[in-house]
């Protein structure tokens, strides 16, 4: 199951990392070098070992109520800017063209 | 005033000392500063420490309220970078969290922080914890403490080297598959990774969540127990951790009889033994097998049989993991924000720019073995091998086996820049994966030197039963006495 540089550059499509040409090509000769050291995986007889969740000790679930977590600081603290209650982030550039852009609300 | 003897001390003495008044309440902090800023240990010669908060430290000094309970009345804690502090960055070693102070502190600071400890630095580290050298960081590699042209170990190099150099008794890292032990067995120190479920981790920036556990390391055993007695223990913050009673891990500090280890049998698995040891290793590691017979203990072989199979495992699992957890860093919650061609190349451009080689191909990897085509191949039969291995742990410790001994490293501290091939820096795990894919506790303590170098054994025990574990290694460390530093 050999890496190809289709597979790098469409696995980095799904992961979003932009590589560049020669980086795309060093990573397919990485990632067969490490996966060929996975290849032993193929031969283990996994018999009846399961996919299950450990249950040893299960998962414990939390109570359906609203987030615990207290902030140490007001959000006003760290926020970059903040309005009506609402974080404002900056607009990105391709969230419409520039005159529909101008029509939108800022953030 | 500044007392550098007070660093040669446990830090369980300087802490009760501290509360019951016959201390100043900042002696262990001024002490742990001075030896930060010299030559050796600062900047300019371990490049351990990323950041430090000492006027922050000084004010939770002056407003302890201290009381004879306080397990760490006034003991500097050091943290690694990945773990969620208030007064100081979270950067986990990455330019993509540059300048990022997290609005909440890890569940593991507040109870350093109720047993009156403080934190006054943050400590390098491989990025998001990848690595097994310290060398991925983005803000430079660190060096080792007897030897600057090698490395600490990693990911925590930076919590290792810190505690190995004196700065600190105590330091918080973090496990994913031998982050804090192995670079305690490089760094000469001691070095615990509890149970999976035995540490809240609300507040320890993910990366692997089946693996991930917070780590201790302490000048000695005593101080690692300390350590982890103050953090273990459930936490309604993170549902992973188990409602299990923590036992006391200092009980067998002090000596009982001349055959503390009377009943107890402990395992040495033949796989953790290849030919390919270094043979002056396997002496060592025998050594401290004679002691503990002399103290009591039955010494066994025993069997791990899926052990080869651990590091094809972990590579497959930590990276998948990784690939989800790292998801989030894409310019617009945290951190380095970079513009690039629409929201897709903003995206693309943040994190290629703000990740590093070794966490950008961890991400392909991950990305990969999930991917469909390859789900089944890679990540559904790793899944399925892990389970083999965690079943051999199982068997073993049910065969009436208590803890196994092992080298915790195939070598001591290796070169900065000699390990190029990333597989061949993998394999620094193969004998610490085992035990964060199985979930099991897990240590290194010193037990000799080779070339002038620490060498580190390794103690694993049943889940939950750290307590056998630091037992045995209580013993273990008087036992040696000097002979583990030498």
């Amino acid at each position: 199951m050999a890496v190809s540089e289709q597979d790098v550059r469409q696995v980095a499509a799904l992961a979003r990392l932009g590589l560049a040409d020669d980086r795309v090509q060093a990573l397919v000769g990485e990632l067969n070098g490490i996966l060929e050291h996975m290849d032993v995986l193929q031969q283990v007889d996994i018999g009846g070992a399961s996919l299950d969740p450990d249950a040893a000790h299960g998962i414990r679930m939390r109570d359906d109520v609203p987030n615990p977590i207290a902030l140490l600081r007001a959000r006003e603290d760290f926020a970059p800017s903040m309005r009506d209650g609402f974080f404002l982030v900056p607009r990105l550039s391709t969230h419409g063209t520039a005159e529909s852009a101008d029509d939108e609300d800022e953030g | 005033m500044n007392d550098s003897s007070l660093l040669a001390r446990s830090a369980a003495d300087v802490a009760s000392d501290i509360a019951a008044g016959r201390l100043p309440r900042d002696a262990a902090l001024e002490a742990s500063l001075a030896t930060m800023a010299s030559e050796h240990a600062g900047p300019g010669g371990l490049n351990a420490v990323l950041w430090s908060d000492a006027a922050g430290a000084h004010a939770d000094i002056a407003a302890l309220l201290l009381n004879p309970m306080q397990l760490l009345a006034g003991i500097p804690v050091a943290i690694k970078d990945n773990i969620a502090t208030r007064t100081m960055p979270t950067t986990c070693g990455s330019k993509i969290l540059e300048g990022y102070v997290s609005p909440f502190e890890a569940t593991v600071i507040a109870r350093l922080r109720a047993a009156g400890a403080v934190m006054p630095i943050k400590t390098n580290m491989d990025e998001f914890a990848m690595g097994s050298s310290t060398e991925n960081s983005a803000y430079g590699v660190t060096r080792h403490p007897l030897d600057h042209t090698r490395v600490p170990g990693g990911s925590s190099g930076g919590s290792a080297a810190v505690v190995a150099a004196g700065v600190t008794r105590i330091a918080l890292g973090s496990e994913t598959g031998g982050s804090v032990r192995q670079p305690a067995a490089f760094c000469g120190i001691v070095g615990v990774k509890p149970t999976y479920g035995r540490v809240s981790r609300h507040g320890l920036v993910a990366f692997a969540s089946s693996l991930d556990q917070v780590g201790v390391f302490g000048t000695t055993v005593d101080d690692a127990a300390l350590g982890l007695q103050v953090i273990a223990g459930v936490d309604p913050l993170d549902s992973t951790t188990v409602d299990v009673p923590v036992a006391d891990y200092r009980a067998a500090r002090s000596v009982a009889d001349d055959q503390p280890l009377a009943g107890v049998v402990v395992g040495r698995p033949v796989e953790y033994y290849p030919e390919s040891l270094d043979p002056r290793m396997r002496t060592l590691l025998a050594r401290s097998a004679d002691h503990l017979r002399a103290l009591g203990a039955e010494v066994r072989d025993v069997s791990l049989p899926h052990t080869s199979l651990a590091i094809p495992v972990y590579y497959i699992v930590a990276p998948a993991e990784a690939s989800s957890n790292l998801a989030r860093f894409d310019g617009v919650r945290y951190g380095l924000r970079v513009e690039g061609d629409g929201l897709r190349g903003m995206y693309e451009a943040t994190r290629s720019q703000g990740f590093g080689p070794e966490v950008t191909r961890r991400i392909l990897l991950g990305t990969y073995v999930l991917s469909a085509g390859y789900y089944d191949a890679y990540y559904k039969r790793a899944m399925a091998v892990r389970r083999l291995i965690a079943d051999d742990f199982t068997k073993v410790f049910a065969s009436g086996v208590h803890v196994l001994l092992t080298p915790t490293t195939p070598s001591t501290a290796f070169v900065a820049g000699s390990r190029s091939d990333p597989y061949e820096m993998y394999m620094s795990d193969i004998f610490t994966a085992t035990a964060n894919l199985a979930g099991v506790p897990a240590m290194s303590q010193p037990i000799g030197r080779l070339d002038g170098l620490p060498v580190g054994g390794q103690l694993l025990a049943a889940h939950f039963d750290e307590s056998t574990m630091f037992r045995v290694a209580y013993a273990l460390e008087r036992a040696l006495g000097r002979e583990a530093h030498t």
